[in-house]
């Protein structure tokens, strides 16, 4: 499926519950592999120099006219500036309006699971993960803001309900993120919050690193609204 | 539940604050627990940017995804509680005679102005730079990174179940107000949105009224 010398960077198994923080250089590519259908990976992005600057919901949005997330179009910083691309995608919506899971979903959803009784099939949620991660980075409370939950589908009816679509993401769909920025990526691979399976289950992903020209003139996601094209243009602006 | 019309029974002339806002301004107050804010809409098709943190430790905030992943549904109106990222309920929508808020639509900042409306509009006010004045004329430790995805009273911002989102000509007019208590003491921050190009305004950015009530007077 994926040519090796394409992904030569990297590659790496996270298990469900894993968390995995990387540094995605501009012009790279991180590929992300629902391995055996029914994953759900949160995320987060940061300007890796300046990480005040990070992924920003209701931007990436409204400029696309979009509730949703998929290939052709970006993921846009809170300072008018592309994070990352998304080049490829064969699971076709990802999430990115209903946050993640906290302790209390998981325990209330799942039942208590401690690291005492349970070692390290201990239950893991999306929060714990991700205050660890950024900690790593020097970031912390003040960072947690609206994610992607990738391979995940939620959609809104007339008024706004919410419901989410179970068995949207099959085995071997994979997301391709192409780097605009040095980006700091932060993600983990726990279910998604709306997801009503009573079984804690967290699918494993397959993450692939690899090398990937910068983006054309005609680069389908950089063509895709104007409002893209002005984005790579801050983008531009700021290597220049 | 997102028409949902409720009025207050509350005497202006008994709030302990009443100030307006005029567009384009910022405004950043405590309100205790157990006191009611309301905020109105005097002219009609008025955006109003607000964002809420924890008075005791400002690093829990609103949450957007929070509130309306656990109320299921995007929009905000009466019955709403607004949650923080720890989820707590920091306010609770007790009185709505709009009838829809948003929640997923963002603050309009210079840079976002120019992705979505050209290069030339870099220079036009906007909200989060009012949000960063705003903070920082304060005595609160507030900076950019506390700045996420906010409130948008009197706004409408429709999502289709195709997942197309569009922003729709405001349902709310002249005199509308929106009223909470707070489940907590919360700093309340609001940029009254001075944005022109696009309908959120109607094009034409009008003042605000707050008000602040005391803990006790809906009893």
């Amino acid at each position: 499926m994926a040519r090796s010398e394409e992904w030569s960077r990297f590659r790496l198994k996270l298990p469900g519950g894993g968390t995995w923080s990387h540094v995605l250089k501009r012009h790279t590519k991180l590929r992300i592999v629902d391995v055996d259908g029914g994953a759900n990976v949160s995320a987060m992005f940061f300007h890796l120099e300046v990480p005040a600057e990070r992924y920003n919901m209701p931007d990436t949005l409204k400029a696309q006219y979009t509730a949703f997330l998929t290939k052709g179009r970006v993921l846009m910083s809170d300072m008018g500036r592309v994070l990352c691309s998304i080049v490829e995608d064969t699971c076709g919506w990802h999430d990115t309006l209903c946050g993640h899971s906290d302790a209390a979903h998981v325990e209330s959803l799942y039942g208590p699971k401690p690291y005492e009784h349970a070692r390290n099939e201990m239950h893991r949620n999306a929060r714990d993960n991700f205050l660890v991660e950024l900690g790593k980075w020097g970031l912390g409370k003040e960072d947690l803001v609206p994610n992607v939950n990738f391979f995940s589908k939620v959609v809104a009816g007339n008024e706004g309900e919410l419901a989410f679509v179970s068995n949207h993401s099959r085995a071997g769909v994979h997301v391709d993120l192409r780097a605009e920025m040095n980006v700091l990526v932060v993600l983990t691979a726990v279910a998604h919050p709306l997801d009503p399976s009573p079984k804690y289950a967290p699918r494993s992903v397959e993450l692939l690193v690899g090398e990937c020209p910068p983006p054309t003139p005609d680069d389908p996601c950089r063509i895709s609204r104007p409002e893209a094209a002005r984005a790579f243009e801050n983008t531009e602006r700021y290597f220049a | 539940m997102t028409m949902g019309l409720v009025e207050s029974a509350l005497d202006p002339a008994r709030a302990v604050q009443s100030e307006v806002v005029p567009a384009g301004e910022g405004w950043l107050a405590r309100i205790e627990r157990g006191q009611t804010l309301r905020i109105v809409d005097l002219e009609g098709n008025q955006a109003v940017d607000t964002l809420f943190f924890s008075a005791a430790d400002p690093r829990d905030r609103y949450s957007a995804v929070d509130t309306i992943r656990v109320q299921t549904s995007l929009y905000l109106s009466t019955g709403s509680k607004l949650l923080s990222t720890s989820g707590a309920s920091l306010l609770t929508i007790v009185a709505d005679t709009c009838g829809r808020h948003d929640t997923i639509g963002g603050a309009c900042s210079s840079e976002s102005n120019t992705v979505r409306y050209g290069h030339h509009t870099k220079s036009m006010h906007s909200c989060r730079d009012t949000f960063l004045l705003t903070a920082a004329r304060s005595n609160v430790p507030l900076s950019k990174r506390d700045l996420t995805a906010n409130i948008n009273f009197f706004m409408n911002v429709p999502v289709a179940q195709d997942g197309g989102l569009m922003f729709a000509d405001g349902i709310s007019g002249g005199g509308k107000y929106v009223e909470l208590v707070a489940d907590a003491d919360v700093l309340c921050l609001i940029s009254n949105c001075p944005q022109l190009n696009n309908p959120c305004n109607a094009y034409n950015p009008t003042p605000i009224r707050v008000l602040v009530w005391a803990a006790g007077a809906r009893s």
